[in-house]
């Protein structure tokens, strides 16, 4: 049934929907409506979990470490600083192999404490172990967090989904909310491929030596490869039963674009506007939706993007001494392929300013007009002070 | 109104009217003028929360770091500087909280800082939801069915960890409060002011009248050298006690302890290294 809801309620429902056991987390704005929404169905009764309340985030995730060691389906949801506090436990999750799911909602670190949007807090855990998945809009937060916990339980990871503070997590969008029965047929009860259990125990998180805590990470990528693989068949069985999907990546025209436009997050549909009027100019461009970052759709990515003339990649984070995060890996994925087309990196709407159609439709413009990038990163609309 | 030392001006304030914040502002700006506190010769350390907006509308040096760590930077930046006042000012949530290790072992410690906790026993940046002091039963979005965990007893906490000083004040009793904070912030060593407040947009439990109510003042011939008799009015009295509860002047002070102060009280950054005596040092534990 479509309802208008916010970003933090269409988290919220999915979680309700995915019969979740046991949440835990600490509140943070812009990422508290998600746990207010999630008390009340706990205390109602129409989501049969229990709320664990803690004094940090670091302790939430610790909680639900151990939940799900027990073989639990469990959640949480943080922010900016507080996906920061919970870094340690970041690892120990997928070092564990405990499929959790988090909705994170992308804020700006501190200092200048800043509660706006900017994706530098999770991409700065890319080298967790944690499956990350970056939406788009509130259909696409309540679909992905389905989709999260039969990836993660699939391959025995963490599973990270990402939306845009206030842009996202506080607006108010029809959101089509499935019925419990139809959500079931896609996500059946967790059934934990290893847990504490009285009756065979074992002992986790013991001391692993050199000869095999290779090994133990090896396989931990080869579960990450595994996400990449069965990805799309989740999203097969999904569309069968919601008629939806969104692909590790999604291309907008770009089979005869001249340049793509790279965005991830609300400011694709922001793109998707720009690259229609754009197309409407007869100006060839494409816009590629980044969805799964952790792993990294290399192949895919290099498929759309290869045979375009110019990649225009617009990062809303900055790894300091480097350039945009998503322009990296972007060159990181093309640099192999002979003749690849160069990437312009472009950082825009860090700490919740704004990114406008005028300002996409300026990087298209600044790509379309140079030879070269100017800049390994160019900094949209900076002021001068 | 004649303007004092620590007055800003004119500036937006982001509270409530009739917040608690209010009266607690007031009474430190009062205290530290009576003591004839210098701003800059203060720093008030604080975190997040809106306690810990304070030092933003105190005229003097300011660090506003993360969400719980208040203490550590001000412990900090006392052993930096011994010459300086330090304040280390914070909600509930944010020193009892995320803050709660860090608020015992600085105690351990004993660094010469005041700890200002404006307690109001609910989370107000964030809205309302339960705190570490919200009371049994109390119902929020989060906590929808009302808290099931005993509230934080910070006196009784820091009497038992034998604190040098811990007191509690109420931000509605503007003279004793100020009184209190002088005699806190006069105390070497570790100080606790404990400052119960009202939350009016987020706590519809513990209003001014409830607080006035609940609460009530040591009396005169109360003898707060007494630990014991201390640690009994921090869990047994009826009513949530006002005052001081309790000082201890004879421990030493983390920056006492510190080797760098064993001979001379220079602050560590007025020093300068004397390169030739370290390499000095360093060549003569040299083997080759």
């Amino acid at each position: 049934m479509k309802r208008v809801v916010e970003g933090s309620q269409a988290v919220a429902e999915a979680v309700r929907l995915a019969r979740v056991g046991v949440i835990s987390a600490y509140p943070i704005t812009p990422q508290t409506h998600i746990v207010e929404f999630l008390s009340e169905y706990c205390a109602n009764g129409s989501l049969k979990a229990r709320f664990m309340r803690v004094e940090s985030e670091h302790s939430a995730l610790a909680a639900l470490i151990g939940t799900a060691s027990t073989g639990v389906r469990a959640f949480t949801a943080t922010s900016g600083q507080g996906l920061a506090l919970m870094h340690e436990l970041l690892h120990w999750t997928s070092g564990a192999r405990l499929p959790i799911v988090m909705a994170e909602v992308n804020r700006a670190l501190a200092p200048g404490w800043n509660i706006w949007v900017d994706q530098t807090d999770s991409l700065a855990q890319r080298d967790t172990g944690w499956i990350q998945l970056y939406c788009e809009n509130g259909q696409e937060v309540l679909d992905t967090v389905l989709q999260a916990y039969r990836l993660g339980e699939l391959v025995n990871l963490p599973v990270m989904v990402v939306l845009d503070a206030f842009f996202l997590s506080h607006t108010y969008e029809p959101v089509d909310v499935p019925e419990q029965e139809t959500v079931d047929s896609f996500l059946p009860p967790y059934e934990p491929k290893f847990q504490l259990d009285p009756k065979d125990p074992c002992a986790f998180g013991s001391l692993v030596t050199p000869n095999i805590y290779m090994e133990m990470r090896h396989s931990i990528a080869q579960a990450m490869d595994d996400a990449l693989r069965c990805f799309p068949y989740i999203e097969d069985e999904f569309e069968k039963i919601f008629d939806r999907r969104y692909g590790t990546v999604e291309a907008l025209y770009c089979d005869d674009a001249d340049i793509i436009l790279v965005t991830t997050g609300t400011i694709t549909s922001t793109s998707r506007q720009v690259v229609n009027e754009l197309r409407a100019e007869g100006e060839k461009v494409g816009l590629m939706k980044l969805k799964l970052f952790r792993p990294f759709p290399v192949h895919h990515v290099r498929s759309v993007l290869i045979s375009a003339k110019k990649i225009a990649v617009i990062d809303r984070n900055f790894s300091f001494g480097a350039g945009g995060i998503f322009a990296q890996e972007i060159r990181a994925a093309l640099c192999n392929e002979p003749g690849h087309p160069p990437v312009y990196g472009y950082i825009a709407g860090i700490g919740g300013r704004d990114v406008t159609t005028d300002v996409i439709g300026e990087i298209y413009r600044r790509t379309k007009n140079s030879e070269a990038p100017e800049a390994e990163s160019i900094w949209m609309g900076l002021q001068e002070v | 109104m004649k303007k004092g030392p620590f007055d800003m001006g004119q500036i937006d304030i982001a509270w409530c009217p009739g917040c608690g914040n209010f009266g607690i502002l007031t009474a430190l700006k009062g205290a530290l003028t009576e003591l004839g506190v210098r701003p800059e010769k203060l720093v008030i350390a604080s975190g997040i929360g809106q306690a810990a907006k304070t030092p933003h509308y105190v005229r003097t040096n300011v660090f506003n770091g993360l969400h719980g760590r208040a203490v550590p930077a001000a412990t900090a930046i006392k052993a930096a500087n011994p010459g300086l006042t330090v304040i280390a000012e914070g909600g509930d949530g944010d020193m009892y909280g995320e803050g709660g290790n860090h608020f015992i072992h600085a105690i351990r410690r004993n660094p010469d800082i005041t700890v200002i906790v404006h307690n109001n026993m609910v989370y107000a940046l964030t809205k309302g939801q339960a705190s570490p002091t919200s009371s049994i039963g109390f119902k929020t979005p989060v906590q929808v069915r009302g808290v099931t965990e005993e509230p934080f007893n910070a006196i009784a906490v820091s009497v038992a960890l034998n604190a040098s000083f811990v007191a509690r004040a109420f931000a509605g009793d503007h003279d004793q409060t100020k009184d209190i904070i002088k005699k806190a912030v006069s105390h070497r060593g570790f100080a606790l002011v404990e400052i119960l407040q009202p939350c009016v947009s987020f706590n519809k439990v513990n209003t001014y009248q409830w607080f006035k109510e609940n609460t009530a003042y040591h009396e005169a011939s109360y003898d707060p050298s007494d630990r014991f008799a201390a640690f009994k009015r921090a869990t047994e009295a009826e009513k949530m006690l006002l005052g001081i509860f309790y000082v201890n002047p004879d421990k030493p002070c983390f920056e006492d302890t510190l080797p760098p102060y064993y001979k001379e009280t220079t602050p560590l950054f007025k020093r300068r290294i004397d390169g030739e005596k370290l390499f000095g040092l360093i060549d003569s534990r040299r083997r080759v």
